[in-house]
């Protein structure tokens, strides 16, 4: 559905995205994840045919953004970062507009955007002036906006951004609803948003892409490390020495205090002894162990761990290496090796 | 041509739910209104003193010549405050609220954008005109003008507005700051008004070029009710040139943005 090949976007001197590949399926949901700036809208500007690419190309549903963009433009909704509303004009009427210049035939209109009203739960504010609208609703009006021509795919930047939890959700399960019928692309820094709603997810970290997996592949791969919280009654700092001296740990902090005993969040290498010899540690200490707990790493740590790792690696080094060498393929070890 | 006039219907509409266009309306109105009227007292005082004499010899006194070119002539001038009024936010409202970026995916042309937009404001420029026409229609009930000038005249109006919209449509793609563009486009229509004075103290070429690109002079024979070629050619000219560098500062603006 859509296929970007080697896409560069430069701004000036400044390189916003550097040979970004990548390809999304029919009915896919993709996440983009990644911190601020690291390319995120431009790579969804460039699909939306609203910057051209510097170099590279670029196709939706078979047509090149930069040759066909009328017939990329009428396959795309799109919300961006903030909703394009006019704030002097009612919902019902800006829904009306949009779905014109989207080319829907006049006799159409009024169908199409109940369609949105209903989709999106919207129809409460069809005659509200959109400058007076809550955040939630915005961003509602905003996403109806964007699927009101029903297109075959949606890109959203952040479409949670500066909601309350509730509304999260609601918009969240909003995007899951409209998976399959849509190819969706979102792109979000917060990681839950992900594994709540995406089907594969695209790391992007100054303007490269750093990983591109399912959330749970990426997990797997990734997780070269495995953490533990151990509740533990016993003197603190002994505990924390004793525990930090068994093969195989790699750190060892205190997580919480309840009374006595203290949870110890210890991360160690991935091999199955260790919560064992952890085990007999503390018993054979004479300290109480009340309760051990394996922990996967979070998403969130994954993700910090992936562009963290490669400013730790580029910033001392400072090897004259390609940094063009597909990042995708990193394998766990190496990352240990420079975390360690 | 549907998504121009899409277009152009929504920034209409827009101008009549914003203050902006009950704010020139009113004082378009106001103004001339009283050209209009201070030209028809004088007009009165003088064919009464006129008939006084008896119209001894003098030609018949001429209410096209003494109270509506005058006043429509007038009208241009306060143009000059107004267009930047109606132009500066065609497009510096959209960059600054980021809606450029609904325009700039959905399946229209950049050249219909622009048309869209030039076109609503166009729109709301002939209201005033309307305001003109209800203020002359009085001379049509009361006495009787040759309305053909008049018509002539309105079509000049019609042009010369058009030229100065395309003109600021041009200049509010530059910035996405409102002011900056009301600024702008209010200091190149006073250079297009004045730039003919040139001439009235030199003469060369330069002058001549000066007083040709000078955005006024065109209208005074389309007042008296005269269509010109060069006039015409003018107009369209300038309508074209601002349309067309409108559109190249929007794709210049995919570039930068």
């Amino acid at each position: 559905m859509i296929k970007v090949a080697d896409v560069t976007k430069r701004y000036g001197p400044k390189t916003a995205v550097k040979n970004i590949s990548f390809d999304v399926e029919r009915g896919e949901i993709v996440g983009f994840l990644g911190p601020n700036g690291a390319g995120k809208t431009t790579t969804m500007r460039i699909l939306t045919g609203f910057l051209p690419p510097t170099s590279g190309t670029a196709e939706v549903g078979g047509y090149d953004v930069g040759e066909h963009p009328l017939e990329v433009k009428r396959r795309i909704g799109y919300l961006p970062e903030s909703p394009p509303l006019y704030p002097e004009m009612e919902v019902g009427d800006y829904l009306r507009f949009v779905a014109r210049i989207k080319g829907i035939p006049k006799k159409e209109v009024s169908r199409r955007v109940d369609c949105a009203f209903e989709r999106t739960a919207s129809g409460s504010v069809r005659d509200t002036l959109i400058g007076k609208l809550s955040k939630g609703f915005r961003q509602r009006v905003g996403l109806a906006q964007a699927l009101i021509h029903s297109p075959e795919v949606l890109v959203l930047d952040e479409p949670t951004s500066g909601l309350d939890p509730k509304q999260i959700i609601e918009v969240r399960r909003l995007i899951r609803a409209l998976a399959g019928e849509h190819t969706i692309i979102l792109s979000t820094h917060i990681l839950p948003e992900v594994e709540d709603t995406c089907s594969r997810v695209i790391i992007i970290n100054e303007g490269r892409i750093e990983a591109s997996d399912t959330p749970e592949n990426l997990r797997a791969n990734l997780q070269g490390a495995n953490a533990l919280l151990l509740e533990v009654e016993g003197p603190a700092d002994e505990v924390e020495e004793r525990l930090g001296l068994e093969r195989g740990v790699r750190s060892v902090n205190r997580e919480a205090d309840s009374g006595a005993r203290i949870v110890w969040r210890v991360e160690a290498e991935k091999d199955e002894q260790v919560p064992r010899r952890l085990a007999d540690a503390v018993v054979n200490s004479g300290w109480g162990l009340f309760s051990m707990q394996p922990q996967g790493l979070s998403l969130e740590e994954i993700f910090l761990k992936v562009t963290s790792d490669e400013a730790a690696a580029e910033g001392p080094a400072e090897e004259p290496e390609p940094s063009s060498d597909s990042p995708e393929e990193q394998d766990p070890e190496e990352q240990e090796d420079d975390s360690a | 041509m549907r998504n121009v006039w899409t277009i152009a219907m929504r920034e209409f509409k827009v101008y009549f739910t914003s203050p902006i266009a009950y704010i020139v309306l009113t004082m378009f109105a106001v103004i001339f209104g009283y050209f209009f009227t201070t030209g028809l007292a004088f007009f009165l005082d003088y064919s009464a003193s006129v008939g006084a004499q008896g119209g001894m010899g003098a030609p018949p006194l001429n209410v096209n010549q003494f109270v509506i070119e005058p006043s429509l002539g007038n009208m241009s001038i306060v143009l000059l405050f107004l267009v930047p009024m109606i132009t500066m936010r065609l497009f510096a409202e959209e960059k600054r609220s980021g809606t450029i970026e609904l325009l700039l995916t959905s399946p229209v042309k950049d050249f219909q954008i622009i048309l869209g937009k030039w076109a609503g404001a166009v729109l709301l420029y002939a209201c005033l005109l309307l305001v003109a026409v209800l203020n002359l229609a009085v001379l049509f009930l009361y006495s009787s003008p040759d309305w053909k000038p008049v018509l002539v005249s309105l079509l000049g109006l019609l042009l010369m507005g058009g030229s100065m919209i395309a003109l600021g449509t041009f200049i509010s793609t530059l910035t996405r700051n409102q002011i900056v563009a009301g600024a702008l486009t209010f200091g190149l229509l006073l250079l297009l008004w004045v730039l003919n004075w040139i001439s009235s103290y030199e003469t060369s070429t330069f002058s001549d070029i000066c007083a040709y690109l000078a955005i006024s002079p065109h209208f005074e024979q389309f007042a008296r009710g005269v269509i010109e070629l060069k006039d015409l050619v003018y107009y369209l000219s300038a309508i074209s040139l601002g349309l067309f560098l409108s559109k190249r500062s929007l794709e210049a603006l995919r570039w930068k943005a």
